[in-house]
């Protein structure tokens, strides 16, 4: 074992597939270049020199063509790895995403398979309106996109290599304040220890990141962290918060957080992600659909501002929810 | 001129049935649309009939071809069994897309075509994509990429011939430019003459074309693709052309200047095309009324067909959104 950052489990995942499997290829923006970045987030650094300009296709600044061209070498049996830089920059992508990956194979018969993994860094870290999105819920509107969204480097290694081998398009959402950046005083050291050895987290299951048997908290991303950090300060009160990560959203384990409601009758949805249409909204719905009875208080959402994210970090504080405004609703709840 | 010593005689018997296999279809949707038969709306491709038979007439089989809102007539040339194609239109079980896609999305893998993209532009870069895998794969395969003249207004069109030129790709880029933009005349929207221009600046060829002359496209689409499959790169051809209908169901080209009406219906591709042959002995007014009884035939036979095929089940809406399960 030895501690990695999202970016170095990222990387891993990417390295062993492409050793596996010579149909797997990185294609994206300044993802190659030597003496360049290895995408917006270093993740790709290095990777060009083992594998290939061939293999890690640097490309013009094009998002539609990126995903076109992915999602036209996926149809042919390559399973592409397509990377935007920012996230926000995927709009541009929009129609081949939405309008191709995710309906070509039910044109087609199910003759058409769309092996694409799409990168899509996300999340509030100081750069603004338009570096800052969170598109997760947005894109799991969908049908026919899968969702993923790794909190943890074990997760996102996992997480990814299942991503690489599916054969239907999968978004991977990565938290930038996740990644692992040094110097970037916002950023969360989330690295531990990630086995050296094969390992595939399946599409589909959530994780209970935190048992406890008061209030079931859902976050996703970072806010899976915020969570666990408000866990640990409410133990010291005698509150268990239980911590879930659904992990993926499409397709999401329901039954995972069913039974942590059944056991708590309480739920909090802490989501950085709009709250409107968001995907807290979603889960709320399949617990007061199917559980109703159980629940023992209103569910609750913590989310941002229906806003664009703004600059000012005095502004970004107010605008993304942390472990205060958590507490604050645990209070409420079991007060 | 023809070079008769260029194409078989097979060839050209060939590529002038599928005309009028396309041209035919066409006119017998069109009615059973009018008739209320087919539910949804068709986008018809009657005058372009020489691009679609002369550029897949240069295709394999296992080579690829995207297209857009008025696929039927590429469809038709790329081998998509008419019964199949007139199935979707009726929306039956037995449809190329099982009735989930209707007339704008019609394709069958089996043959080469993807199921037709109906956003403008849209299939350029998934073409372009499906070009960078076969250099990957190196397996030889030829992309087409069928769209219109207002598709190289869209920034798909850009970032996608851009990519296949910089990377040499094996694609060809085939503008079948029919002067509107739905009802906008090319002139309001761009201020070259021939969209061909734009390939220089992806430093590949641009080539115009009368796309109405079967015999010409055929030539400029044999050097196109032979370039392509040598790993030469893209090329842009620019098929000048014409809509005989209006842009959909309900269009009565109101748009359209009736003197240039009469100039384009007048240079028909079809009659155009069987004249050659007879001059060049290839083909014979008797032989021409064969194929014309023998393709009726066969779209009497997939109408029939399409008739007698079952509706797909409510249920039926489940299946294929994902490999592997519905969720």
């Amino acid at each position: 074992m030895r501690r990695l950052s999202v970016a170095e489990a990222v990387r891993e995942a990417i390295a062993e597939e492409m050793r596996q499997n010579e149909k797997v290829f990185c294609i994206g923006e300044d993802i190659g270049i030597e003496g360049g970045f290895g995408g917006a987030f270093g993740v790709t650094q290095g990777l060009s020199e083992e594998f290939g300009h061939q293999r890690i296709l640097d490309t013009p600044i094009a998002e539609a063509g990126i995903a076109g061209v992915a999602i036209g070498a996926a149809i042919m049996g390559m399973r592409p790895i397509a990377d935007v830089q920012y996230g926000d920059f995927i709009f541009v992508a929009m129609d081949q995403l939405i309008n191709n990956a995710a309906k070509l194979r039910y044109l087609s018969k199910g003759k058409i398979k769309v092996p694409l993994v799409m990168r899509i860094p996300v999340g509030v870290s100081g750069r603004g309106t338009q570096h800052a999105q969170s598109l997760e819920s947005l894109l799991s509107h969908i049908p026919g996109l899968k969702i993923v969204c790794p909190s943890t480097p074990y997760d996102a290694k996992g997480l990814l290599k299942s991503a690489i081998r599916d054969d239907n398009p999968v978004m991977v959402f990565e938290h930038k304040l996740l990644y692992g950046a040094t110097g970037r005083k916002e950023a969360l050291d989330v690295s531990m220890d990630v086995p050296k050895e094969e390992y595939l987290i399946p599409i589909g299951r959530a994780d209970v990141k935190r048992e406890g048997k008061d209030i079931t908290i859902v976050g996703l991303l970072k806010t899976v962290h915020t969570a666990l950090t408000a866990a640990k300060r409410l133990k010291k009160e005698g509150i268990e918060l239980e911590v879930i990560d659904p992990r993926t959203l499409v397709p999401l384990d329901e039954e995972t957080i069913l039974k942590s409601v059944k056991k708590t009758g309480r739920i909090i949805i802490i989501q950085e992600d709009n709250l409107f249409s968001g995907w807290g909204a979603e889960v709320i719905s399949l617990v007061t659909e199917k559980i109703f009875d159980y629940l023992d208080a209103p569910p609750k959402r913590i989310g941002p501002p229906a806003t664009p994210v703004p600059f000012a970090p005095v502004m970004e504080k107010y605008y993304v929810p942390d472990e205060e405004d958590l507490i604050k609703e645990v209070a409420k709840i079991m007060g | 001129m023809i070079d008769k010593t260029k194409i078989s005689p097979n060839k050209f018997i060939e590529t002038y049935t599928t005309m009028v296999r396309i041209r035919q279809f066409e006119d017998r949707v069109y009615l059973l649309f009018l008739e209320g038969e087919m539910p949804g709306t068709i986008h018809l491709y009657q005058g372009q009939e020489a691009v679609a038979a002369a550029v897949c007439a240069n295709l394999r089989r296992e080579d690829l071809i995207t297209s857009t809102h008025r696929p039927h007539g590429h469809a038709i040339a790329k081998g998509v069994s008419l019964r199949s194609l007139m199935a979707e239109l009726f929306a039956k079980k037995t449809g190329c897309c099982e009735a989930k896609g209707g007339s704008m999305h019609m394709g069958d893998m089996d043959v080469g075509m993807l199921p037709a993209i109906a956003i403008v532009g849209g299939g350029i870069p998934v073409a372009t994509g499906l070009a960078l895998a076969s250099k990957m794969m190196h397996s030889g395969k030829v992309a087409v990429s069928f769209f219109g003249d207002g598709a190289t207004s869209e920034g798909a069109f850009h970032e996608a011939v851009n990519m296949g030129a910089i990377w040499n790709l094996p694609v060809v880029y085939v503008c079948e430019n029919n002067l509107y933009g739905a009802s906008t005349h090319q002139s309001k929207v761009m201020k070259i003459k021939n969209v061909a221009e734009r390939a220089s600046s992806y430093g590949i060829p641009g080539k115009v074309v009368d796309g109405n002359d079967v015999f010409s496209v055929y030539e400029v689409a044999k050097e196109a693709i032979s370039r392509a499959r040598k790993g030469k790169g893209p090329t842009l051809l620019e098929c000048k052309t014409y809509r005989r209908g209006g842009h959909s169901r309900s269009d009565a080209c109101r748009y359209r200047g009736k003197e240039e009406e009469k100039v384009w219906l007048a240079k028909d591709p079809i009659p155009q095309a069987r004249k050659k042959l007879v001059q060049l002995g290839v083909l014979t007014e008797k032989k021409a009324k064969e194929i014309e009884e023998k393709v009726k035939k066969e779209i009497k036979d997939a109408i029939e067909y399409a008739r007698r095929s079952p509706s797909p089940e409510p249920e039926d809406t489940l299946v294929n959104v994902f490999v592997g399960g519905e969720n």
